[in-house]
């Protein structure tokens, strides 16, 4: 047994930096991680600004921090743990229902899950399909060779989040632009203290304007709600549109990666595209790109292995080591199309489990449909080397993705 | 012939709508299109639906379902 300890006893040479370096492999977490997870169930880690706390890296202890009552997502309360001065600046100014705890949040959130319900992502296939279709037809006209993450990986999500939302897709440039910054790690509190500010702007008149008007998407239902302030439409909005259209984006053009590098993968999946629902669950875990962690701050002492995390103690949890636990998945550093990986936690667990994954499941599925089916002939234009891989981003990926057919 | 007969039960109070009992076993779940929350189907599901009835508990981000064996 370990003596209680907090994570600011440990002499802070021997303390691991977070967010750690990835090694060789740009599809692999942070070796350091690995290390961390095969030596003890909790690490204590030193952050940006020289605050410690706890990192947990292994699935069973992740899984279950993340579905326990004891452990806050609310980012006002002390010890919260931020892997940015970004990240601080975004969770603590007029935050969205992810900050927050229950009863709060459950209040909040489930305005929106009948929006995002198993159904209505299945209602919306044929038409996030064909607007797929769309984009493959206009980035392959008369060409070789494109950016797959401009010309669509990004589009396809932000054209159905817009769609869904009611926000104009002729802006996409201003919102953009805007969520890029706001998910960046390195950019700093001011600049994301401006881009929230513009973006709250911006739907704040957006949702005026749709007041008078008798629209059926989700930022005219919550204005017709009745409940709710100008300021937590705007949060909630915000939340959608921005988590709507980077994460699927990036999961997007990164599987596309993945593939191409793990060519038996690939011809196992265009032999037989009935495995791509079941791909989409293993590149989620194999790829996690949520990964910097998902912070919590204790309410209580909880015991863990044998260590203490006190109350007002943060701990950061690594979806992306704990799905290359092998104690959950037997050869985790293998992309293995075949394989069950549902259990994974890259849409996270407990309550706050990612609202929108059935419609990213959808999307995810189409766009590997419709680009493997599009383009047999589909290959990396540069090598490997040369791809700009998305380091300093909240969600990995890649900055851009040069393709040829 | 497996004789094992299983009660299914949701808590709506517990659930958070993320769909994974509709997703993984859509025979015996269900959604509610307003607040997106679980709806069950069926309370005892016939043999060939129990494993995804298993699978959907342990997938179950929020412990809303639950299943007793007799």
């Amino acid at each position: 047994m370990t003596p209680a300890g907090s994570p600011s006893t440990v002499p802070q040479s021997e303390i691991l930096a977070v967010p750690a370096a990835r090694g060789a492999c740009p599809f692999d977490p942070p070796p350091a991680y690995a290390q961390a997870r095969d030596r003890a169930a909790i690490t204590p880690i030193r952050l940006w600004d020289g605050s410690t706390t706890w990192m947990l890296t292994r699935h069973a202890d992740v899984r279950a921090v993340l579905a326990d009552r004891r452990f806050s997502a609310d980012a006002g309360r002390p010890g919260f743990p931020f892997v940015s001065a970004g990240r601080r600046t975004l969770a603590t100014t007029n935050a969205s229902f992810i900050r927050m705890d229950d009863p709060e949040h459950a209040r909040l959130r489930k305005m929106l899950t009948g929006d995002f319900i198993v159904k209505r992502a299945e209602a919306l296939r044929p038409r996030i399909r064909a607007i797929a279709q769309d984009l493959l037809a206009a980035m392959t006209a008369g060409r070789d060779h494109a950016d797959l993450v401009t010309e669509f990986a990004l589009p396809l999500p932000s054209l159905v989040i817009c769609l869904l939302l009611g926000v104009p897709y002729e802006d996409h440039a201003y919102f953009q632009q805007r969520s890029g910054i706001l998910l960046s790690n390195a950019a700093s509190a001011a600049e994301i203290q401006t881009a929230r500010a513009e973006l709250t702007r911006y739907i704040k008149r957006l949702a005026e304007d749709k007041r008078d008007r008798d629209e059926d998407d989700i930022i005219s239902r919550l204005n017709r709600q009745g409940t709710l302030s100008a300021d937590e439409i705007a949060a909630m909005s915000l939340l959608l549109l921005v988590a709507g259209h980077e994460t699927t984006a990036n999961m997007t053009s990164l599987s596309i990666l993945a593939l191409l590098q793990n060519p038996d993968q690939l011809a196992r999946l265009r032999a037989d595209p009935a495995l791509i629902r079941g791909a989409v669950e293993e590149l989620l875990r194999y790829l996690t790109i949520v990964h910097t962690g998902v912070a919590r701050v204790a309410t209580e002492d909880v015991d863990l292995d044998g260590r203490r995390i006190r109350a007002g103690e943060g701990v950061l949890l690594m979806i992306n080591a704990a799905n290359r636990d092998d104690r959950a998945f037997p050869e985790p550093d293998a992309l293995d199309v075949e394989r069950d990986a549902r259990r994974h936690l890259a849409f996270g667990f407990g309550v706050h489990q990612c609202l929108g994954q059935p419609l990213a499941r959808v999307e995810l599925q189409v766009a590997l449909e419709v680009l493997l089916s599009g383009l047999p002939g589909l290959r990396l234009a540069v090598p490997v080397e040369d791809v700009p891989f998305r380091h300093d981003m909240l969600v990995y990926g890649v900055h851009t993705l040069p393709i040829a057919w | 012939m497996n004789a094992v007969t299983l009660r299914v039960t949701a808590d709506r109070t517990k659930c958070c709508g993320a769909g994974m009992c509709a997703l993984n076993a859509p025979d015996v779940f269900d959604q509610d299109p307003d607040e997106g929350l679980v709806v069950l189907l069926d309370p005892k599901p016939p043999h060939e639906l129990h494993r995804a009835v298993h699978d959907a508990v342990g997938l179950c981000p929020s412990s809303a379902i639950s299943v007793e064996e007799g």
